[in-house]
Protein backbone atom coordinates (compact mmCIF):
# COMPACT_ATOMS: atom_id res chain seq x y z
CA UNK A 1 0.00 0.00 0.00
CA UNK A 2 2.72 2.38 1.04
CA UNK A 3 4.73 1.43 -2.02
CA UNK A 4 1.87 2.18 -4.35
CA UNK A 5 1.31 5.57 -2.72
CA UNK A 6 5.00 6.33 -3.03
CA UNK A 7 4.99 5.18 -6.65
CA UNK A 8 2.07 7.46 -7.36
CA UNK A 9 3.77 10.36 -5.66
CA UNK A 10 6.89 9.84 -7.74
CA UNK A 11 4.85 10.80 -10.78
CA UNK A 12 4.26 14.21 -9.22
CA UNK A 13 7.11 16.59 -9.06
CA UNK A 14 9.13 14.60 -11.58
CA UNK A 15 9.45 17.82 -13.53
CA UNK A 16 11.26 19.51 -10.64
CA UNK A 17 13.63 16.56 -10.37
CA UNK A 18 14.35 16.74 -14.10
CA UNK A 19 15.00 20.48 -13.95
CA UNK A 20 17.30 20.06 -10.99
CA UNK A 21 19.34 17.25 -12.51
CA UNK A 22 19.55 17.99 -16.21
CA UNK A 23 17.18 20.82 -16.99
CA UNK A 24 19.46 23.87 -17.09
CA UNK A 25 18.97 24.34 -20.87
CA UNK A 26 15.22 24.14 -20.29
CA UNK A 27 15.36 26.80 -17.59
CA UNK A 28 17.35 29.07 -19.85
CA UNK A 29 14.86 28.58 -22.68
CA UNK A 30 11.96 29.32 -20.34
CA UNK A 31 13.67 32.62 -19.62
CA UNK A 32 14.10 33.15 -23.37
CA UNK A 33 10.40 32.45 -23.85
CA UNK A 34 9.64 34.96 -21.11
CA UNK A 35 11.89 37.49 -22.82
CA UNK A 36 10.04 37.03 -26.12
CA UNK A 37 6.75 37.58 -24.32
CA UNK A 38 8.14 40.71 -22.66
CA UNK A 39 9.34 42.09 -25.99
CA UNK A 40 5.99 41.36 -27.58
CA UNK A 41 3.80 42.79 -24.82
CA UNK A 42 5.84 45.63 -23.34
CA UNK A 43 7.81 46.70 -26.38
CA UNK A 44 5.28 45.82 -29.08
CA UNK A 45 7.85 43.76 -31.02
CA UNK A 46 5.88 41.67 -33.54
CA UNK A 47 3.36 40.56 -30.90
CA UNK A 48 1.26 38.50 -33.31
CA UNK A 49 4.12 36.06 -33.73
CA UNK A 50 6.25 36.47 -30.65
CA UNK A 51 3.39 35.86 -28.20
CA UNK A 52 2.56 32.36 -29.49
CA UNK A 53 6.25 31.60 -30.13
CA UNK A 54 7.18 32.72 -26.62
CA UNK A 55 4.37 30.76 -25.02
CA UNK A 56 5.14 27.69 -27.12
CA UNK A 57 8.75 27.97 -26.01
CA UNK A 58 7.62 28.04 -22.37
CA UNK A 59 5.36 25.02 -22.86
CA UNK A 60 7.92 22.82 -24.60
CA UNK A 61 10.58 23.50 -21.98
CA UNK A 62 8.46 22.37 -19.06
CA UNK A 63 9.89 18.87 -18.66
CA UNK A 64 8.06 15.62 -19.29
CA UNK A 65 5.02 17.35 -20.76
CA UNK A 66 5.65 15.53 -24.06
CA UNK A 67 3.99 18.31 -26.05
CA UNK A 68 6.45 17.79 -28.91
CA UNK A 69 6.34 14.00 -28.77
CA UNK A 70 4.15 12.04 -31.14
CA UNK A 71 0.56 12.85 -30.30
CA UNK A 72 1.41 15.99 -28.35
CA UNK A 73 -0.51 19.15 -29.19
CA UNK A 74 2.50 21.16 -30.37
CA UNK A 75 3.67 18.18 -32.40
CA UNK A 76 0.26 18.00 -34.02
CA UNK A 77 0.45 21.68 -35.04
CA UNK A 78 3.97 21.07 -36.32
CA UNK A 79 3.06 17.98 -38.35
CA UNK A 80 -0.16 19.42 -39.76
CA UNK A 81 1.05 22.89 -40.64
CA UNK A 82 4.84 23.11 -40.70
CA UNK A 83 5.96 19.81 -42.22
CA UNK A 84 3.31 20.17 -44.90
CA UNK A 85 4.23 23.87 -45.46
CA UNK A 86 0.52 24.64 -45.11
CA UNK A 87 0.80 27.38 -42.46
CA UNK A 88 3.33 29.68 -44.16
CA UNK A 89 1.47 29.37 -47.45
CA UNK A 90 -1.90 30.23 -45.89
CA UNK A 91 -0.34 33.26 -44.21
CA UNK A 92 0.95 34.33 -47.59
CA UNK A 93 -2.59 34.41 -48.95
CA UNK A 94 -3.44 36.87 -46.19
CA UNK A 95 -0.32 38.94 -46.86
CA UNK A 96 -1.21 39.17 -50.54
CA UNK A 97 -4.72 40.28 -49.62
CA UNK A 98 -3.29 43.05 -47.45
CA UNK A 99 -0.80 44.30 -50.06
CA UNK A 100 -1.46 47.18 -52.42
CA UNK A 101 0.80 47.07 -55.48
CA UNK A 102 -0.51 50.37 -56.91
CA UNK A 103 2.54 52.47 -55.88
CA UNK A 104 4.76 49.88 -57.52
CA UNK A 105 2.65 49.81 -60.67
CA UNK A 106 2.94 53.61 -60.92
CA UNK A 107 6.72 53.27 -61.31
CA UNK A 108 7.59 49.69 -62.32
CA UNK A 109 11.35 50.26 -62.48
CA UNK A 110 11.27 50.43 -58.68
CA UNK A 111 10.96 46.64 -58.86
CA UNK A 112 14.74 46.64 -59.36
CA UNK A 113 15.14 48.06 -55.85
CA UNK A 114 13.15 45.07 -54.64
CA UNK A 115 15.74 42.86 -56.30
CA UNK A 116 18.74 44.79 -54.97
CA UNK A 117 17.38 44.52 -51.44
CA UNK A 118 17.89 40.74 -51.55
CA UNK A 119 21.65 40.92 -51.97
CA UNK A 120 22.14 40.34 -48.27
CA UNK A 121 20.65 36.86 -48.64
CA UNK A 122 23.44 35.70 -50.89
CA UNK A 123 26.32 37.40 -49.09
CA UNK A 124 25.08 35.91 -45.83
CA UNK A 125 24.91 32.52 -47.50
CA UNK A 126 28.62 32.86 -48.33
CA UNK A 127 29.40 33.93 -44.76
CA UNK A 128 27.49 30.96 -43.37
CA UNK A 129 29.48 28.63 -45.62
CA UNK A 130 32.68 30.25 -44.37
CA UNK A 131 31.59 29.60 -40.77
CA UNK A 132 31.20 25.90 -41.49
CA UNK A 133 27.47 25.52 -42.03
CA UNK A 134 26.44 23.01 -44.67
CA UNK A 135 25.18 24.12 -48.07
CA UNK A 136 21.51 23.64 -47.24
CA UNK A 137 21.91 25.19 -43.80
CA UNK A 138 23.59 28.21 -45.38
CA UNK A 139 20.67 28.67 -47.77
CA UNK A 140 18.25 28.62 -44.83
CA UNK A 141 20.36 31.09 -42.85
CA UNK A 142 20.76 33.39 -45.84
CA UNK A 143 17.00 33.48 -46.31
CA UNK A 144 16.69 35.41 -43.05
CA UNK A 145 17.80 38.31 -45.24
CA UNK A 146 14.54 37.97 -47.14
CA UNK A 147 12.94 39.69 -44.10
CA UNK A 148 9.96 37.45 -44.68
CA UNK A 149 8.83 35.04 -41.98
CA UNK A 150 6.72 32.66 -44.08
CA UNK A 151 9.43 32.42 -46.74
CA UNK A 152 12.08 31.67 -44.12
CA UNK A 153 9.84 29.02 -42.54
CA UNK A 154 8.97 27.50 -45.92
CA UNK A 155 12.61 27.11 -46.98
CA UNK A 156 13.98 26.07 -43.59
CA UNK A 157 11.31 23.42 -42.99
CA UNK A 158 12.29 21.70 -46.20
CA UNK A 159 16.06 21.89 -46.03
CA UNK A 160 17.16 22.43 -42.42
CA UNK A 161 14.22 21.76 -40.07
CA UNK A 162 16.58 21.53 -37.09
CA UNK A 163 17.28 25.26 -37.57
CA UNK A 164 13.60 26.25 -37.81
CA UNK A 165 13.33 27.74 -34.33
CA UNK A 166 16.47 29.86 -34.61
CA UNK A 167 15.79 31.03 -38.18
CA UNK A 168 12.15 31.93 -37.47
CA UNK A 169 12.87 33.84 -34.28
CA UNK A 170 15.77 35.64 -35.98
CA UNK A 171 13.65 36.52 -39.03
CA UNK A 172 10.71 37.90 -37.07
CA UNK A 173 12.84 39.66 -34.45
CA UNK A 174 15.02 41.45 -36.97
CA UNK A 175 12.01 42.43 -39.09
CA UNK A 176 10.65 44.30 -36.11
CA UNK A 177 14.06 45.89 -35.48
CA UNK A 178 14.22 47.40 -38.98
CA UNK A 179 13.46 50.91 -37.62
CA UNK A 180 16.61 50.60 -35.49
CA UNK A 181 18.89 48.76 -37.91
CA UNK A 182 18.28 50.71 -41.11
CA UNK A 183 18.50 54.45 -40.28
CA UNK A 184 22.23 54.60 -39.41
CA UNK A 185 23.09 52.76 -42.62
CA UNK A 186 20.84 55.02 -44.67
CA UNK A 187 22.37 58.17 -43.18
CA UNK A 188 25.91 56.88 -43.66
CA UNK A 189 25.51 55.98 -47.31
CA UNK A 190 23.68 59.05 -48.62
CA UNK A 191 24.79 62.66 -49.00
CA UNK A 192 22.82 65.58 -47.67
CA UNK A 193 21.72 66.47 -51.18
CA UNK A 194 20.57 62.94 -51.92
CA UNK A 195 18.55 62.75 -48.71
CA UNK A 196 16.53 65.80 -49.74
CA UNK A 197 15.69 64.76 -53.31
CA UNK A 198 11.98 65.17 -53.85
CA UNK A 199 10.36 62.66 -56.15
CA UNK A 200 7.43 63.39 -58.45
CA UNK A 201 4.06 62.76 -56.86
CA UNK A 202 2.40 59.41 -57.48
CA UNK A 203 -0.40 60.11 -59.96
CA UNK A 204 -2.90 57.33 -59.27
CA UNK A 205 -3.16 56.32 -62.91
CA UNK A 206 -3.48 52.56 -62.71
CA UNK A 207 -6.56 50.96 -64.20
CA UNK A 208 -8.49 48.30 -62.37
CA UNK A 209 -7.73 45.87 -65.20
CA UNK A 210 -4.01 46.36 -64.67
CA UNK A 211 -4.35 45.72 -60.95
CA UNK A 212 -6.30 42.53 -61.64
CA UNK A 213 -3.92 41.22 -64.29
CA UNK A 214 -0.72 42.05 -62.37
CA UNK A 215 -0.90 39.14 -59.89
CA UNK A 216 -1.63 36.74 -62.75
CA UNK A 217 1.30 38.13 -64.71
CA UNK A 218 3.66 37.79 -61.76
CA UNK A 219 2.51 34.23 -61.05
CA UNK A 220 3.00 33.15 -64.66
CA UNK A 221 6.38 34.79 -65.22
CA UNK A 222 7.94 33.82 -61.90
CA UNK A 223 6.40 30.34 -61.93
CA UNK A 224 7.87 29.61 -65.34
CA UNK A 225 11.32 30.92 -64.37
CA UNK A 226 11.52 29.30 -60.93
CA UNK A 227 8.87 26.61 -60.56
CA UNK A 228 10.01 25.46 -57.12
CA UNK A 229 8.90 28.80 -55.72
CA UNK A 230 5.43 28.64 -57.26
CA UNK A 231 3.66 27.68 -54.00
CA UNK A 232 5.05 30.82 -52.35
CA UNK A 233 4.49 33.26 -55.19
CA UNK A 234 1.19 31.66 -56.17
CA UNK A 235 -0.29 32.06 -52.71
CA UNK A 236 0.73 35.68 -52.22
CA UNK A 237 -0.58 36.54 -55.68
CA UNK A 238 -3.78 34.61 -55.02
CA UNK A 239 -4.41 36.78 -51.99
CA UNK A 240 -3.76 39.92 -54.01
CA UNK A 241 -5.96 38.69 -56.86
CA UNK A 242 -8.82 38.04 -54.46
CA UNK A 243 -8.51 41.61 -53.21
CA UNK A 244 -8.18 43.29 -56.60
CA UNK A 245 -10.97 41.29 -58.25
CA UNK A 246 -13.38 43.07 -55.91
CA UNK A 247 -15.99 40.31 -56.20
CA UNK A 248 -14.99 38.06 -53.33
CA UNK A 249 -14.77 40.43 -50.41
CA UNK A 250 -15.78 37.65 -47.99
CA UNK A 251 -12.84 35.51 -49.11
CA UNK A 252 -10.51 38.49 -49.00
CA UNK A 253 -11.67 39.42 -45.54
CA UNK A 254 -11.35 35.83 -44.33
CA UNK A 255 -7.84 35.56 -45.79
CA UNK A 256 -6.52 38.68 -44.13
CA UNK A 257 -8.39 38.20 -40.86
CA UNK A 258 -9.69 34.85 -39.67
CA UNK A 259 -7.40 32.58 -41.67
CA UNK A 260 -4.28 34.67 -41.11
CA UNK A 261 -5.00 35.07 -37.39
CA UNK A 262 -5.76 31.42 -36.67
CA UNK A 263 -2.83 30.16 -38.70
CA UNK A 264 -0.50 32.70 -37.09
CA UNK A 265 -1.48 31.38 -33.67
CA UNK A 266 -0.84 27.73 -34.55
CA UNK A 267 2.32 28.56 -36.52
CA UNK A 268 3.79 30.51 -33.62
CA UNK A 269 3.03 27.71 -31.15
CA UNK A 270 4.57 25.12 -33.46
CA UNK A 271 7.74 27.20 -33.91
CA UNK A 272 7.93 27.74 -30.17
CA UNK A 273 7.66 23.99 -29.83
CA UNK A 274 10.94 23.55 -31.69
CA UNK A 275 12.79 25.65 -29.15
CA UNK A 276 13.45 22.92 -26.59
CA UNK A 277 16.55 23.77 -24.57
CA UNK A 278 18.79 20.83 -25.40
CA UNK A 279 18.12 21.21 -29.14
CA UNK A 280 18.12 25.00 -29.33
CA UNK A 281 20.99 26.13 -27.11
CA UNK A 282 23.98 25.61 -29.31
CA UNK A 283 26.72 27.87 -30.60
CA UNK A 284 25.19 27.63 -34.04
CA UNK A 285 22.04 29.34 -32.74
CA UNK A 286 24.11 32.36 -31.71
CA UNK A 287 25.85 32.28 -35.07
CA UNK A 288 22.48 32.23 -36.82
CA UNK A 289 21.32 35.28 -34.89
CA UNK A 290 24.53 37.08 -35.78
CA UNK A 291 24.31 36.16 -39.43
CA UNK A 292 20.65 37.22 -39.56
CA UNK A 293 21.60 40.70 -38.39
CA UNK A 294 24.36 40.82 -40.99
CA UNK A 295 21.86 39.80 -43.69
CA UNK A 296 19.49 42.66 -42.92
CA UNK A 297 22.33 45.18 -42.78
CA UNK A 298 23.69 44.01 -46.12
CA UNK A 299 20.20 44.16 -47.65
CA UNK A 300 19.96 47.81 -46.60
CA UNK A 301 23.44 48.62 -47.89
CA UNK A 302 22.74 47.02 -51.26
CA UNK A 303 19.33 48.65 -51.55
CA UNK A 304 20.63 52.15 -50.81
CA UNK A 305 23.65 51.73 -53.09
CA UNK A 306 21.38 50.57 -55.91
CA UNK A 307 19.17 53.54 -55.15
CA UNK A 308 22.19 55.80 -55.61
CA UNK A 309 22.87 54.16 -58.97
CA UNK A 310 19.27 54.70 -60.05
CA UNK A 311 19.53 58.28 -58.83
CA UNK A 312 22.58 58.82 -61.01
CA UNK A 313 21.06 57.12 -64.07
CA UNK A 314 17.79 59.03 -63.72
CA UNK A 315 19.54 62.37 -63.47
CA UNK A 316 18.72 62.86 -59.81
CA UNK A 317 15.01 62.05 -59.95
CA UNK A 318 15.15 59.09 -57.55
CA UNK A 319 15.91 59.54 -53.85
CA UNK A 320 18.39 56.78 -52.88
CA UNK A 321 16.76 56.48 -49.45
CA UNK A 322 13.89 54.51 -50.99
CA UNK A 323 16.39 51.75 -51.77
CA UNK A 324 16.28 50.81 -48.10
CA UNK A 325 12.62 49.91 -48.54
CA UNK A 326 13.49 47.23 -51.09
CA UNK A 327 13.19 44.56 -48.43
CA UNK A 328 10.14 42.58 -47.48
CA UNK A 329 9.47 44.16 -44.09
CA UNK A 330 6.17 45.67 -45.25
CA UNK A 331 5.13 48.37 -44.49
CA UNK A 332 7.67 49.08 -41.79
CA UNK A 333 10.62 49.72 -44.11
CA UNK A 334 8.57 52.20 -46.15
CA UNK A 335 7.70 54.13 -42.99
CA UNK A 336 11.37 54.21 -42.00
CA UNK A 337 12.23 55.78 -45.37
CA UNK A 338 9.44 58.34 -45.03
CA UNK A 339 10.65 59.25 -41.54
CA UNK A 340 14.28 59.56 -42.59
CA UNK A 341 13.40 61.70 -45.60
CA UNK A 342 11.18 63.88 -43.42
CA UNK A 343 14.02 64.47 -40.95
CA UNK A 344 16.01 66.31 -43.61
CA UNK A 345 13.16 67.96 -45.50
CA UNK A 346 9.82 68.41 -43.79
CA UNK A 347 8.08 68.78 -47.13
CA UNK A 348 9.51 65.61 -48.66
CA UNK A 349 6.90 62.87 -48.97
CA UNK A 350 8.61 59.65 -49.93
CA UNK A 351 6.07 57.25 -48.45
CA UNK A 352 4.25 56.16 -51.61
CA UNK A 353 7.51 55.69 -53.52
CA UNK A 354 8.92 53.74 -50.59
CA UNK A 355 5.75 51.64 -50.51
CA UNK A 356 6.38 50.80 -54.14
CA UNK A 357 9.92 49.68 -53.33
CA UNK A 358 8.63 47.79 -50.29
CA UNK A 359 6.07 45.80 -52.27
CA UNK A 360 8.76 45.23 -54.88
CA UNK A 361 10.84 43.84 -52.04
CA UNK A 362 8.06 41.41 -51.21
CA UNK A 363 8.11 40.10 -54.74
CA UNK A 364 11.91 40.18 -54.78
CA UNK A 365 12.28 38.19 -51.56
CA UNK A 366 9.92 35.47 -52.70
CA UNK A 367 11.63 35.41 -56.10
CA UNK A 368 15.07 35.10 -54.50
CA UNK A 369 13.84 32.15 -52.45
CA UNK A 370 12.15 30.61 -55.49
CA UNK A 371 15.33 30.88 -57.53
CA UNK A 372 17.44 29.39 -54.74
CA UNK A 373 15.06 26.45 -54.44
CA UNK A 374 15.07 25.89 -58.18
CA UNK A 375 18.87 26.18 -58.37
CA UNK A 376 19.22 23.63 -55.56
CA UNK A 377 17.01 21.30 -57.56
CA UNK A 378 19.02 21.97 -60.70
CA UNK A 379 22.29 21.24 -58.88
CA UNK A 380 20.85 17.94 -57.70
CA UNK A 381 21.27 18.84 -54.04
CA UNK A 382 17.59 18.26 -53.25
CA UNK B 1 30.39 19.99 -54.80
CA UNK B 2 32.96 22.34 -53.27
CA UNK B 3 31.24 24.77 -50.91
CA UNK B 4 32.72 27.87 -52.55
CA UNK B 5 31.72 26.70 -56.01
CA UNK B 6 28.24 26.19 -54.60
CA UNK B 7 28.18 29.55 -52.84
CA UNK B 8 29.42 31.62 -55.72
CA UNK B 9 27.19 29.80 -58.22
CA UNK B 10 24.19 30.35 -55.98
CA UNK B 11 25.08 34.04 -55.56
CA UNK B 12 25.61 34.68 -59.26
CA UNK B 13 22.58 32.72 -60.44
CA UNK B 14 20.42 33.75 -57.50
CA UNK B 15 21.13 37.46 -57.51
CA UNK B 16 21.35 37.64 -61.29
CA UNK B 17 18.17 35.65 -61.68
CA UNK B 18 16.30 37.83 -59.19
CA UNK B 19 17.42 41.04 -60.89
CA UNK B 20 16.65 39.68 -64.34
CA UNK B 21 13.22 38.34 -63.36
CA UNK B 22 12.16 41.58 -61.73
CA UNK B 23 13.45 43.55 -64.69
CA UNK B 24 11.35 41.35 -66.99
CA UNK B 25 8.37 41.88 -64.70
CA UNK B 26 8.88 45.64 -64.82
CA UNK B 27 8.88 45.52 -68.64
CA UNK B 28 5.71 43.44 -68.71
CA UNK B 29 4.12 45.84 -66.23
CA UNK B 30 4.86 48.80 -68.49
CA UNK B 31 3.25 46.90 -71.37
CA UNK B 32 0.26 46.08 -69.18
CA UNK B 33 -0.20 49.72 -68.21
CA UNK B 34 -0.02 50.81 -71.85
CA UNK B 35 -2.45 48.07 -72.93
CA UNK B 36 -4.97 48.90 -70.23
CA UNK B 37 -4.83 52.62 -69.50
CA UNK B 38 -7.21 53.99 -66.87
CA UNK B 39 -10.57 55.00 -68.28
CA UNK B 40 -13.45 56.92 -66.77
CA UNK B 41 -15.42 54.09 -65.17
CA UNK B 42 -19.14 54.70 -64.62
CA UNK B 43 -20.29 53.69 -61.19
CA UNK B 44 -21.70 50.19 -61.55
CA UNK B 45 -24.61 48.69 -59.62
CA UNK B 46 -23.45 46.68 -56.64
CA UNK B 47 -22.21 43.31 -57.78
CA UNK B 48 -23.42 40.27 -55.95
CA UNK B 49 -20.85 37.80 -54.65
CA UNK B 50 -22.91 34.74 -55.51
CA UNK B 51 -24.57 32.37 -53.10
CA UNK B 52 -22.84 30.69 -50.21
CA UNK B 53 -20.78 27.70 -51.36
CA UNK B 54 -22.53 24.40 -50.63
Amino acid sequence: MIESILAGLSGLGAGFVYLATQGLPNVIMMLVGGALLYLAIKKDVEPLLLVPIGFGCLLVNIPLGDLMEQGGILRSFYDIGIITELFPLLIFVGIGAMTDFAPLLENPKILLLGAAGQFGIFLTLLLALALGFSQLESVCIGIIGACDGPTAIYVTTQYAPHLLGAVSVAAYSYMSLVPIIQPPIMRLLTTQREKTIRMAMVQGTISKTTKILFPILVTLVTGLIAPKGLPLMGMIMLGNFLKESGVVTRLTSASENEIANVVTLFLGLAIGGTMEGHAFLKMQTLAIFGLGLVAICLDTVAGVLFGKLMCFLSGGKINPLIGAAGISAYPMAARVVQHQGHLYDKKNYLLMHAMGANTGGQIGSVMAAAIMLSVLKGMGLV
Amino acid sequence: MDKWVFGISMTVVGMGGTLLTLWILSLFTVILKKAFPPVEESPSAGKSEGGRAK
